[in-house]
């Protein structure tokens, strides 16, 4: 059945949501914190390639634009968040 | 459509900016604030919107590849139904904090430290924010259900189905982000 490879990506979606609420229960401070940002941006990935389709985008100027535009913003809040926590 | 969602991705950019600067400002009134979140009905939405960008994309699938509108038609209500499924568990939820006087300009948050009072600013802002994408969403996915039942949604004709898909995984991608945010980390 062609719908199992989508029903695949959701169940995944599912455990990965089971794993950062189990991590974010352990206390483990700033090591939690990047877990479970990590696994956020991993769940995004996921539907950016599957359910949004990008894996088979053939365009490839849209390709790139989506990794680069979230690249960017990445890099702001990064840089802004160390910024105020070394003042 | 992309550059679009873009833009959104910029909108709730700007106020993930915000949270990451007061939270470092503020990151035991954060802790403690976090903590009055009930976790137990963000993770029971994250899973239900998690479900419906499933069956977003199966109703999809349905009519592209395989042509069979019924069956689009039949995922798309599904879809709106855990919208809205979404939405309910939402209200229970800040019922629960405007119950308890955490709500913004309430008295009681009035007495709270000044992070948690910009917490729960934040809260309100970014989850009601969400919730309005959440709507607007159920009401294009509506509207494509209309179309589909109406034949003016085809196999040959499915762009606009498309787009509305994208647009609720894009909603479904910012509740990612703002579970852990608000519910998680503390």
């Amino acid at each position: 059945m062609s719908y199992a490879r989508y029903v695949y990506v959701w169940i995944a979606l599912l455990v990965l949501t089971a794993i950062t609420v189990t991590t974010a229960g352990l206390n483990i401070g700033r090591v939690g914190i990047i877990i479970v940002l990590a696994i956020a941006a991993g769940k995004s990935t996921l539907v950016l390639l599957w359910f949004m389709h990008l894996r088979t985008e053939k365009r490839l100027l849209l390709k790139l634009l989506v990794p680069i535009s979230i690249a960017t913003l990445a890099i702001f809040i990064g840089l802004t968040y160390t910024d105020i926590l070394t003042r | 459509m992309w550059l679009f969602l873009l833009s959104e991705i910029l909108i709730f950019g700007g106020l993930f900016l915000v949270y990451a600067m007061y939270r470092a400002k503020h990151p035991a009134d954060f802790h403690a604030a976090s903590l009055e979140l009930s976790r137990f009905d963000g993770t029971l939405n994250t899973a239900i919107l998690l479900t419906s960008s499933l069956t977003a994309v199966l109703a999809i699938f349905s009519l592209q590849e395989l042509n069979k509108p019924r069956r689009t038609a039949w995922f798309l209500a599904a879809t709106i139904g855990f919208g809205f499924a979404f939405l309910v568990v939402k209200a229970f939820e800040w019922g629960a904090k405007f119950q308890h006087g955490l709500y913004p300009r309430a008295a009681e948050l009035g007495t709270r430290p000044h992070g948690e009072i910009l917490y729960f600013g934040l809260y309100f802002t970014m989850t009601g924010l969400h919730a309005l994408h959440v709507i607007i969403g159920m009401v294009v996915l509506s509207v494509m259900l209309a179309w589909v039942l109406g034949k003016k949604a085809t196999q040959q004709k499915s762009a606009a189905l498309e787009n509305a898909g994208l647009y609720w995984h894009l909603v479904d991608i910012i509740w990612i982000f703002l579970f852990p945010l608000f519910y998680l980390i503390s």
